[in-house]
């Protein structure tokens, strides 16, 4: 079966088929969420190091590895809207950003809340923390940045070449644990393998699949609105059924 | 283990709640933020286009 996959860059046929995954992504992410929570709670014992205090990381490391996906598959749309100028990409990247200022800012507070009990510190100007906290502001400084723009096509190249240079920040994230002598430990799960129970790794990986689809559908609805009012003055838009009424 | 002992987590309950009730919080927040935006777009369309109609 052939499918023309450019059929779905442009918006019209998008905002359809993205209407219609919607509840493919969201209802599997509350099925797995709820999963991974009794998993988390009920069946992954107690550490021997953390006791209970633990049982943050499964929001917390999925949660952060998704503000640092979130960041790239932003800048990666943005470039593309910048470079290929498709209006869709650009509309993509928009529609990714508050979701990922979300999971930035979700992991800095369940960090800052784990932080306390273990280091006995809310927060600590490490490099971890710091270039987590970077990120957050990159986020909010994408928001802002396009905002402030009145002209969209002009937002979203003044917005892309902020994500862009930003997702330099990425990488130091993640291989900031290794680069500099941190107070935040390194990875549990390496492709070396991991000390983690069973228990653990099922938890946190069902969470970060669930956090994953859920970013995929809220980013559909939200790339909703934005084709609708972008695309406002079109046909297409003026015959939809939801417009019409 | 008694329900009063799960929620008390050994002394984290603060922590682990505060964590969990604060993400899953903001994570409703922005699901009805999103579908009211929805809304109002939609709204908005509607409303420019029977100013349209009008002239």
């Amino acid at each position: 079966m052939a499918i023309n996959w450019f059929k779905y860059s442009a918006p019209s046929s998008f905002y359809g088929l993205a209407g219609k995954l919607i509840p493919w992504f969201a209802w599997p992410a509350a099925l797995l969420f709820c999963m991974g929570m009794y998993i988390g709670f009920f069946v992954a014992p107690e550490d021997a190091v953390q006791s209970e205090a633990y049982r943050i990381i499964f929001i917390h490391v999925p949660a952060s590895i998704l503000s640092m996906m979130i960041y790239l598959i932003m800048a990666g749309y943005a470039a593309l809207g910048l470079i290929f100028n498709t209006r869709l990409s650009s509309m993509m990247a928009s529609a990714l950003a508050p979701t990922g200022a979300l999971f930035a800012f979700i992991s800095l507070w369940t960090g800052a809340l784990w932080g306390k009990p273990m280091w006995g510190a809310w927060w600590v100007w490490d490099a971890r923390l710091t270039s987590e906290l970077i990120l957050l502001f990159l986020y909010l400084g994408f928001i802002a940045l396009q905002a402030s723009i009145e002209d969209p096509r002009r937002a979203d190249r003044a917005g892309a070449l902020l994500a862009i240079v930003g997702s330099v920040n990425v990488p130091i994230i993640y291989f900031s644990v290794q680069w500099w002598n941190t107070l935040h430990q390194g990875s549990s799960v390496k492709l070396s393998g991991t000390s983690m129970h069973i228990a653990m790794q099922q938890a946190m990986f069902t969470m970060l699949v669930a956090m994953w689809l859920y970013v995929i559908a809220i980013a559909l609805l939200r790339v909703r609105s934005i084709i609708l009012y972008r695309e406002r003055n079109t046909q297409w838009v003026g015959e939809l059924a939801e417009v019409k009424q | 283990m008694s329900v009063l002992e799960f929620f008390a987590m050994k002394g984290y309950a603060w922590y682990i709640w505060g964590s969990y009730g604060v993400a899953i919080l903001l994570i409703i927040v922005e699901i009805m933020l999103v579908r009211h935006k929805r809304t109002i777009t939609l709204q908005q369309l509607r409303l420019v286009r029977d100013a349209e109609n009008e002239d």
